[in-house]
């Protein structure tokens, strides 16, 4: 049993994209906040705070999850990836991302680095989705710019990229849209 | 926007769980999967004086297959449940229900047990325990009893649990094989919340319809094998007597609407579905002759 009174600070750690981090905070502290303004990653958008528009979305131990709806504290020892993450070392963005820009498939861009976690969880665990099971990925977010429409073209597009490329080398394994990060 | 300060628990061992709530009561909150309980704190809707997090509790985490059914202990998450590999055969009703619960983001989280304690009156879960007979196991530092899914739910968001217990397993006895079933919503937005949902058995001599239509809990119906015109009649019964409150009289009798077409089709879908499982039977038994 670990008990922590109200006030107390809290020593929380967490593996945030592969760079071990610590802050202290307050049991009552969101992840998202904790995220957000205790480690400076400010990638991570924070909208309803109840659930429903899914911005706040990331990944726990590769789980996609809100946390807007985990306590800072629930997540000590575990392994968090946001979307700073999802770009390779030097820079260059992933598939995913290079296909949303590609197709305009953002624009004020709140809702996006959520959907990139949801996409990343739900495209690594499923390389090769069903046309029909697109749209369903989606279902947990809420973006008020686009209509949805270009954003199930980007990934739609991504999808297709790694079947074309499964076809030219069936050998090796599909890789995944979005890398790991 | 931030909950109010609470002392925060994270348990490890039940007996803490049961200790810790004879000690608190209902200043207290048991949280589990956060995915109903997390939005009312940060609404401040709820400030509880102690938070128990069963979450990393590694005795409420099992999901055991028993003689009769499944035992899904308090910790179990929902996608847990939808992931084992038997649920489609051994209770196919779950496996068409909970795809309808929430989305993928918040079935990660959100337990099986914690929609049965959260009660709510538009939840997918409470329909499908009452339409199987399920039980549930509430447990204190008094001890442990097992309560019918029919006298658990008392009133929207208000059931047998008392300040001091806890569920600490839910029951859900296995369907049989000559049962089909179905289970179909209607929902404004597919991750939302049923504004109608019914969840239909069919057995060889039985028909069972559970209807979720915005009443304070769940409602079963169980008939003899009707022809269609004689449920259609029923489920007009059912449709009528609803007490329902909605924004305006069109949405009133759309709901009702629903009620009918949507019962009618989920006990034609179900009847359909046995029917389907017994010809496979049928035909193993032929291949085995
Ligand atoms: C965006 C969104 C969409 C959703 N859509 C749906 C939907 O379509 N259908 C649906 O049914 N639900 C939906 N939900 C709710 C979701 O299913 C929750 O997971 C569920 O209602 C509660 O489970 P939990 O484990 O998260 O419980 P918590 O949120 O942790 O707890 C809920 C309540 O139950 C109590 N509690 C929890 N576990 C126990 C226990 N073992 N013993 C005693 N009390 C306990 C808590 O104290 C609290 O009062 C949605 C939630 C969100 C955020
Ligand atoms: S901020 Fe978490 S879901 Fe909207
Ligand atoms: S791009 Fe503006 S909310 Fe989605």
């Amino acid at each position: 049993m670990k008990r922590w009174k109200q006030s107390e600070l809290v020593p929380v750690q967490v593996e945030l994209n592969g760079v071990q981090r610590r802050g202290l905070c307050e049991p009552r502290v969101l992840l998202s906040d904790f995220l957000r303004d205790t480690l400076g990653a400010t990638g991570t958008h924070v909208g309803c705070e109840t659930g429903e528009c899914g911005a706040c979305t990331i990944r726990v131990d590769g789980v996609a999850q809100r946390s807007c709806l985990t306590l800072a504290v629930q997540a000590d020892g575990r392994c968090i990836e946001t979307v700073e993450g999802l770009a390779q070392a030097d820079g260059s963005l992933c598939e995913l991302q290079h296909a949303l820009r590609e197709r305009f498939a953002l624009q004020c861009g709140f809702c996006i680095p959520g959907i990139l976690m949801t996409c990343a969880e739900m495209l690594k665990r499923r390389p090769l989705p069903e046309d029909e099971q697109i749209p369903g990925l989606l279902a947990g977010h809420l973006c008020r710019c686009t209509g949805y429409t270009d954003l199930l073209a980007a990934v739609r597009h991504t999808v297709a990229e790694v079947r074309r490329r499964e076809a030219a080398h069936p050998a090796s394994a599909p890789s995944v849209g979005v890398h790991d990060a | 926007m931030k909950p109010a300060p609470f002392e925060y628990v994270r348990i490890d061992h039940p007996d803490e769980l049961s200790a810790l709530l004879t000690e608190h009561g209902p200043e207290a909150a048991v949280l589990a999967g956060g995915q109903s309980l997390m939005p009312i704190l940060n609404l401040r809707l709820r400030r509880p004086r102690v938070l128990l997090d069963l979450s990393r509790c590694r005795a409420l985490h099992d999901l055991t297959p028993t003689s009769g059914g499944l035992q899904i202990g308090a910790a179990v998450t929902q996608a847990t449940v939808l992931s084992w590999p038997r649920l489609a055969h051994q209770v196919p009703l779950l496996a068409l229900a909970l795809p309808h619960v929430g989305n993928p983001q918040i079935r990660s989280r959100g337990t099986l047990c914690g929609s049965l304690a959260h009660a709510h009156p538009q939840a997918e879960l409470p329909l499908c325990l009452a339409a199987l007979d399920g039980e549930i196991v509430l447990r204190s530092q008094r001890g442990e009893r097992r309560i019918a899914a029919a006298d658990f739910f008392i009133a929207a968001q208000k059931t047998a649990c008392r300040p001091d217990e806890y569920i600490a397993q839910a029951h859900i006895p296995c369907q049989s094989i000559d049962e089909g079933s179905a289970f179909l919503e209607v929902a404004v937005r597919v991750t939302g919340q049923a504004q109608v949902a019914c969840a239909a058995i069919a057995g060889p001599h039985r028909l069972r319809l559970a209807v979720l239509a915005g009443q304070a809990t769940p409602q079963v119906h169980d008939y003899p094998l009707l022809p269609e015109a004689d449920l259609r009649d029923q489920l007009d019964i059912i449709a009528r007597s609803l007490a329902l409150s909605c924004a305006s009289a069109d949405d009133d009798a759309y709901r009702r609407q629903l009620v009918v077409s949507l019962g009618l089709n989920a006990l034609k879908q179900a009847q359909r579905a046995r029917d389907r499982r017994a010809a496979v039977d049928a035909q193993i038994m032929e291949h085995r002759r």
